[in-house]
Parts: structure tokens; C-alpha cells; sequence
């Protein structure tokens, strides 16, 4: 019982991350069309955000210490932080150490930006296109990121720690009445969770309950009659596809110190986060939110070893497996709405 | 089949391989083969004209190219030193001195390059067009075990040599063994060997594993030899789960561990995996957890320093094996350490060192073969001994193709100095431990034969 709940729990904090990026991808497809391959990008350019800002706050001056030698026998060079001289090091080390959530007011403003110039640079191009060249060109612009962000970061993984404070476990089963120690669950992971049901509240709540909202919601259901109202449409679901970035950028900043940063991250969760998209239906964000964390709680009980004695290679199949089942019996996915991605 | 065991000692076998070395140099075998009468020709790609073209397939794209850029700048400078520029690095501390810094056999060393991407197909296509356009004489490279089996495969086909470059898996030498391949690196048999008898020293012989696997060729051989290694010194396994090789986030892997009886985890994993999967460990908090009365602690069996890294502070304290590693006082490594530091501006990884000590040794072997001819160099490297080149000394056992040297027992730094300095080496385990029969189970039993070498023509 006990390992059911903690999969469970797992489950919820790996779907959250995948609920995030579906969301995302939601917001695109539904309001401008577009099917992004480059989302997982995305994603992963907001995790180097916070690896971005942890190198700027790290910035340092080297000074010789002539007391230790390098690996080559000269006098040991030194970095010391520019904070460590602004504020002391004490300060200094506490706000290095606290990059990460700083990561997530840096990151905003650089994802808006990228949101923005990838719509109107590139995709706006490719509204009237087949989805196919969508897919294509997506696909391609995603490789050119990753191929960037390997260029100046490298290709191996970056450790991005949490702060010091959100360290350790706690102990969810206790809180429950089970025993103490019994499930344990990381704090970042926790707060993870938290964060990613904070971002989709305030998604659904910027369009349920703004005049904005009410006009891309009205969009995403009929784009001509809203044109032809005199509202400017384009301009409104460009600033979608700029907040679609933001909450794939926030994702992948507090993903960070769960899985140090690597550029090819954002494929790892591109394909996994279609399948969220195409479960839930496309185009409908309660879909790719309900579907993210079913697919994630399932995943996380298919790794059981008890689950992969009885069936083996479940757990690498389970997600693809209940896809294939779904669209079966409700070809729309869960909550897909008629005539989308159907013409 | 048990394991036979290795009757020489270390010095015993220093002197027979001076000896063998001895009454090689003065009549080799070799010379007295056909291949003998035309030192170049007769074998497919044979140099004609100044220069010899050598292929280094390495991860130039995908999760391993940082890897593999290291591997590249280890290549570079072997073939510098070969062509009698730099400061000739391990050529002055090598035991064999055929090597006079002319290039091979008075040809000078050119190379070509290509990009595995850690994919078997790709890497054999790019095998193949060094091959076949290129005109290399020997390939040598790989960050992955498959590639490596893969384009060790190829190779023979051809008839071209392979030197492995970072492969760890036991089948490279193993089931999968080849006439024209040769593994400098050590394999998973040797990190169980040399592992588990300092985890019994420091956890203590009453010990439940739980092993996560990489859901691959390396890491089956991985966890086999681990489980057989500890299994032997008393501790028991309570599960081992295989992971797939696109896992990122390991957490309901953990997460089962959480609930087990184990009070030890064993990491079959490397690369991006380990980097996450140790992370998430850490995360979890098993190392603060108290099992069966013991503290519980986790086994990582291959390290390497690039992926360290990647876990950051996650690895302080925690048991692994390595080839090589650039803290090693003895000449060779110092040599390597500072013709590269001096290049470069860090010091190497092992894939580095496996790389260089590679070109190395097969410059040496057409040199003392008189030949390029793959028939001739594999006599050459077939019992060879030698030392200087930073693992103390070596032998490339003729009846598989596998290099026998110490061992590197390591643990994650607790207080690191720089961001290289991460492992340290708390136990050098000696070759006659890690030793093992040719025809070990683990290692393809009577079946695995190296065939005969191929020269392509």
C-alpha cells in the first residue's frame, strides 16, 4: 500500500512536468494551428536559464593562491565570486546558492523574447502550411537550439543544485498516518508539484476569467468571426505563443535541480508530451493536464518491480500502450473536441 | 569453469615479458611469415607513398561528444608525438622504444575523423568511409559499447585493426571478441572483481544489493559481474531492475528502493543515466537513510571523471572503478598529465588516456612488426608486454585481446579542490586480482574464439 501511494505521489510530480509542457504545446496548437516540435526546446532552454544565472551570479574574479599547486604543479588559481566581494561571503554564497528560484523572474522576460521572436520570425510563416512542414521545420528549429545550447554549454549534464534549505526529504507518510519514514518524499519535488499546479491554475484562470483570455478562447473557437469583429487576433495568440514559452521556459527552470540540465533534455520529454497532447485530445488544455498527470501516476506504478515481474517491459511500453487504448475507444482523445486536427 | 588463476606474480611477469620482449626483438615471428616479403602490400589500404592515414571514429554529436571531443584531443596528440613534435609525452616513458617520433615506420601519420553519434549504424558508417575513401589503416575509438562490438565487427570483416577506444562492456573481449580488435580499457568483470572486496572492507560482508541496469549490452555485463563479485564475498542480492536507456528521470525506480529490504543500491549506469539516476538518489535521500541497522549506501561500478561532473556534489563518498585517473603519480601518467595540461589547459579523462595509450601501442606493434600488414600487428600486440604507460605493468593477452593491468579503485571526493578534482584512488587493485580465463563464463565460455585476423586482401 505504502509503495502504491509513494508511485502515486511520484507519479503526480512526474506528470506535472509533462502536464506543464502539454499545456504548452495545447496553448500553441489550439490557438495558432501549429504543431511545435520546437516545445521541448523550449523547455529546455528555460532549465539553462537557471544554469545561465547560476554562471552569471558565479562570475569571478581569479586570484593565486601561491600556497597550493594545480594538477600541472603551478601556483593554484582562485576563483572568488564578484557577491562574495559585493556582500560578503556569506551573502554572497546564499544568493549564488538561491539561483534557481531567482532563475524563475530571469527566465520570464528571456522566454517572452524567445516566444516571441520564434513566432513572428519563423512559425507565423507556417500557419497556412500543411502539418507536416510544421512538424518539419519545428523539428528543425529544435535541433539548431539544442545544437547551439551544446555549442556553448557542452553536451554533457550540468548539476543546477536547489538551495541548501529545500535539501532532504519529507515525510508525507507521516502527515498521513503511516509510520515515520515509510514514504518519504523530496522537497524540491514537492515544491515542484506545487509550482506546476500554481502555473496551470493561473493558465486557466488568465483565460477563463480575463477580457484577453475570453477573446483567444473565443479565437481558438472560430478565428474568422472574431477577425471579422475587428479584433486583431494575430497579435493576441502571438502573446499566447509567448506565455506557451514562459510556462515550457518556468517548467524546465524548476526541472533544473531534479535532472542536471543537458541540451538534448527537450527531446527527451518532446515525444512523451505528444502522447499527453494526443491522450488528452488536441487542443483541449483540460485534456493535457488531466492526461499528463494519468500518464505520469501510471508510468511511475508501471516501474513497480512488482508490476515488471508479472509483465515484463511494462514499464517502458505503459505510456505508448495506453495511448494506443485510448485512441481506440475515444479516437479524440480524453477530451478532445470535434473537428480539430480532423479536416 | 572456474576462474584460473594467474600463477605469476607481478614481478614474474615482468621479467618473462622482458624476456618475451627480448627474443621478439631479436627474431620476430613475424619476419619469417609471408607477409614479410612486401611490408607494404598485400593488405587492404596499405600506405603507399610518405604518409599512413589513421580513422578516429568518435562521439562527435549525441550525449557522449564531450566524451569523445576529449577522446579527439588525445588522438591529436598521440599523432603529434608520433610525428616527433610536442614534448613526446608518453613516448619517453613507454617501455618499448621502437618508437623514434618519425611517424610509423618512417611514414608520417595523417588522420581522418568521424562521428559515431553513440549509434552502432552510424558508427560503422563512418568506419566504413574512413575505410573505404580515406584509405585508414586502423580504426580506433568509441565511447560505447555497442559501437565499439559493432565496429570491432566490421573491422574484421574488412580486414582493417580496431583499438578500442572507451568500451567496458565484457563482450568486446568477450563473446563478441575479434583477431583484428584490441581493448586497452578494462571491462565490467574487472570493476566487480576490484570493487567488491574494498565494499566488503568498508560496508561490511551482510549486505542486501538492489541493482538498477542500464537495459543494455553493458549493462547486463555490468550487473552480472557485480552481483557475481559481491555475491562472493557474502552479500546477497534482493533485486535488480532494468532501466531503459532513454530513462531521464529515475525517480519511480527509487522510489521501489525506498520500500525494499536493501541497505545498498548499485548504479549499473553511465553516462546521462548515472549523472540521473545517482542524482536522484542523493534526492531521495537513501544515503541518509538507516537499513538494517547500517547505513545504506550506493555502488556507482564505472566512473568516469566527465560524468562526476555532471552529478556534482552527488558522488562525494560513493565507490566506483575507473582505468585511469590523472592524479596517478608514477612517470607515464605525470608525462601524459602535463603534455596534455600543457596543450589543453585540463587534464585528461580516462577515455583520453585509453585513446592515446591506444594509437601508442599500435604505432609500437607496426613498428616492431616491420608493417602495417593487420596479421603482423596483431602478432605484434599478441602477449605484449609493456609499462610507462600509466597503468603499471600491462600484458595484451594474446588468447583474447584484452589488456591486463591494475586496476583503479575510487571514491566520489569529499572535499574537492577544483572541478577536476573529484575522485580520489583509494585502492590500486592489483592485475593477478582481476584476473580471469579466457574461456570465463562471463566472458562467452568455450564458444567465444577471436578467429583468424583478416588482412583484407
Amino acid at each position: 500500500m505504502e509503495a502504491i501511494l509513494l508511485q502515486i505521489l511520484n507519479g503526480l510530480d512526474k506528470g506535472s512536468a509533462y502536464a506543464l509542457i502539454a499545456l504548452g504545446l495545447t496553448l500553441i496548437f489550439g490557438t495558432l494551428g501549429v504543431v511545435n516540435f520546437a516545445h521541448g526546446a523550449l523547455f529546455m532552454i528555460g532549465a539553462f536559464c537557471a544554469v545561465m544565472l547560476s554562471r552569471i551570479m558565479n562570475y569571478s574574479r581569479v586570484i593565486i593562491d601561491e600556497s597550493r599547486t594545480d594538477f600541472l604543479g603551478n601556483p593554484l588559481k582562485v576563483e572568488v565570486p564578484y557577491l562574495h566581494d559585493w556582500f560578503g561571503p556569506e551573502i554572497g554564497q546564499t544568493m549564488i546558492e538561491w539561483s534557481v528560484p531567482l532563475a524563475i523572474i530571469f527566465s520570464i522576460p528571456v522566454m517572452w523574447v524567445v516566444g516571441y521572436v520564434m513566432e513572428r520570425g519563423l512559425i507565423r510563416h507556417f500557419y497556412k502550411r500543411p502539418h507536416a512542414d510544421q512538424i518539419l521545420v519545428t523539428f528543425g528549429l529544435a535541433i539548431v537550439l539544442q545544437e547551439i545550447v551544446k555549442h556553448f554549454f557542452g553536451a554533457n549534464p550540468i548539476p543546477t543544485p536547489a538551495p541548501p534549505a529545500f535539501a532532504g526529504s519529507f515525510d508525507v507518510g507521516a502527515l498521513i498516518g503511516f509510520d515515520p519514514n515509510v514514504i518519504i518524499y523530496p522537497y524540491w519535488r514537492l515544491i515542484y508539484f506545487a509550482f506546476a499546479a500554481l502555473i496551470i491554475g493561473a493558465v486557466f484562470a488568465f483565460l477563463q476569467f480575463t477580457t484577453f483570455g475570453l477573446v483567444v478562447r473565443a479565437g481558438m473557437n472560430d478565428r474568422e468571426t472574431v477577425g471579422l469583429l475587428g479584433i486583431d487576433i494575430d497579435k493576441r495568440f502571438t502573446t499566447m505563443f509567448a506565455i506557451a514559452a514562459c510556462v515550457a521556459g518556468l517548467a524546465g527552470v524548476m526541472y533544473a535541480p531534479i535532472n542536471a540540465p543537458n541540451y538534448h533534455m527537450g527531446m527527451d520529454f518532446l515525444v512523451l508530451s505528444f502522447v499527453v497532447v494526443v491522450v488528452g485530445g488536441m487542443g483541449s488544455l483540460g485534456g493535457a493536464v488531466l492526461a499528463g498527470f494519468l500518464l505520469g501516476v501510471l508510468e511511475s506504478i508501471a516501474s513497480m518491480s512488482q508490476v515488471i515481474e508479472y509483465l515484463p517491459g511494462i514499464n517502458q511500453i505503459v505510456i505508448y500502450l495506453v495511448a494506443i487504448i485510448i485512441l481506440l475507444t475515444r479516437p479524440r482523445g480524453l477530451m478532445g473536441r470535434k473537428g480539430v486536427m480532423e479536416e | 569453469m572456474s576462474d584460473s588463476k594467474l600463477v605469476i606474480g607481478r614481478r614474474g611477469l615482468l621479467k618473462g615479458g622482458v624476456a618475451v620482449g627480448a627474443v621478439g626483438l631479436a627474431a620476430p615471428t613475424f619476419f619469417n611469415s609471408p607477409a614479410r616479403a612486401d611490408n607494404h602490400s598485400g593488405y587492404l589500404n596499405a600506405p603507399q607513398g610518405g604518409s599512413v592515414t589513421l580513422g578516429f571514429n568518435v562521439p562527435q554529436s549525441g550525449p557522449y561528444a564531450d566524451e569523445g571531443a576529449d577522446e579527439l584531443r588525445a588522438y591529436k596528440l598521440a599523432v603529434k608525438h608520433l610525428n616527433g613534435e610536442g614534448d613526446g609525452g608518453m613516448m619517453n616513458t613507454f617501455s618499448s622504444k621502437a618508437l623514434k617520433g618519425n611517424g610509423i615506420l618512417g611514414k608520417k601519420v595523417e588522420y581522418v575523423t568521424g562521428d559515431t553519434q553513440t549509434k552502432s549504424d552510424a558508427a560503422r558508417a563512418s568506419a566504413k568511409s574512413m575505410i573505404e575513401k580515406d584509405g585508414a589503416i586502423m580504426i580506433t575509438g568509441g565511447s560505447s559499447s555497442g559501437v565499439a562490438v559493432a565496429v570491432q565487427a566490421l573491422c574484421q570483416e574488412t580486414g582493417i585493426m580496431f583499438m578500442a577506444g572507451l568500451t567496458h562492456s565484457n563482450d568486446t573481449t568477450g563473446k563478441d571478441r575479434k583477431a583484428n580488435g584490441f581493448r586497452h580499457f578494462f571491462n565490467s568483470y574487472m570493476s566487480g572483481a576490484a570493487l567488491a572486496p574494498v565494499l566488503a572492507a568498508n560496508y561490511g560482508t551482510d549486505r542486501k544489493a538492489y541493482h538498477l541496469t542500464a537495459d543494455y549490452n553493458w549493462g547486463y555485463t555490468t550487473e552480472e559481474a557485480v552481483t557475481q563479485a559481491t555475491e562472493a564475498v557474502g552479500w546477497e542480492t534482493v533485486n535488480a531492475v532494468k532501466t531503459p536507456l532513454t530513462q531521464t528521470d529515475f525517480s519511480s525506480y527509487i522510489a521501489p528502493v525506498l520500500q525494499s529490504d536493501a541497505d545498498v543500491l548499485v548504479l549499473n549506469h553511465y553516462g546521462g543515466n548515472m549523472v540521473n539516476s545517482l542524482t536522484n538518489a542523493v534526492q531521495f535521500g537513501l544515503r541518509d537513510k538507516l537499513v538494517n541497522n547500517k547505513n545504506f549506501e550506493i555502488v556507482v561500478p564505472l566512473y568516469s571523471r566527465l560524468m562526476a561532473k555532471g552529478a556534482g556534489a552527488n558522488v562525494k563518498g560513493i565507490f566506483g572503478s575507473t582505468n585511469w585517473h590523472w592524479s596517478l603519480q608514477d612517470e607515464g601518467s605525470k608525462a601524459f598529465v602535463k603534455s596534455f595540461g600543457t596543450e589543453y589547459g585540463f587534464p585528461p579523462s580516462q577515455a583520453a588516456h585509453t585513446t592515446y595509450v591506444q594509437t601508442m601501442l599500435y604505432a609500437d606493434a607496426c613498428e616492431r612488426a616491420g608493417t602495417f600488414n593487420p596479421c603482423g600487428v596483431v602478432e605484434a600486440l599478441e602477449g605484449f608486454f609493456f609499462s610507462g604507460l600509466g597503468n603499471g605493468p600491462t600484458i595484451y593477452r594474446k588468447e583474447d585481446h584484452q589488456c591486463f593491468k591494475d586496476v583503479l579503485v575510487v571514491k566520489g571526493k569529499e572535499n574537492p579542490e577544483s572541478e577536476f578534482d573529484l575522485l580520489e584512488v583509494v585502492e590500486v587493485t592489483p592485475m593477478s586480482k582481476v584476473w580471469y580465463s579466457p574461456d570465463h563464463p562471463q566472458m562467452g565460455g568455450e564458444a567465444a574464439t577471436l578467429g583468424e585476423c583478416n588482412t583484407g586482401a
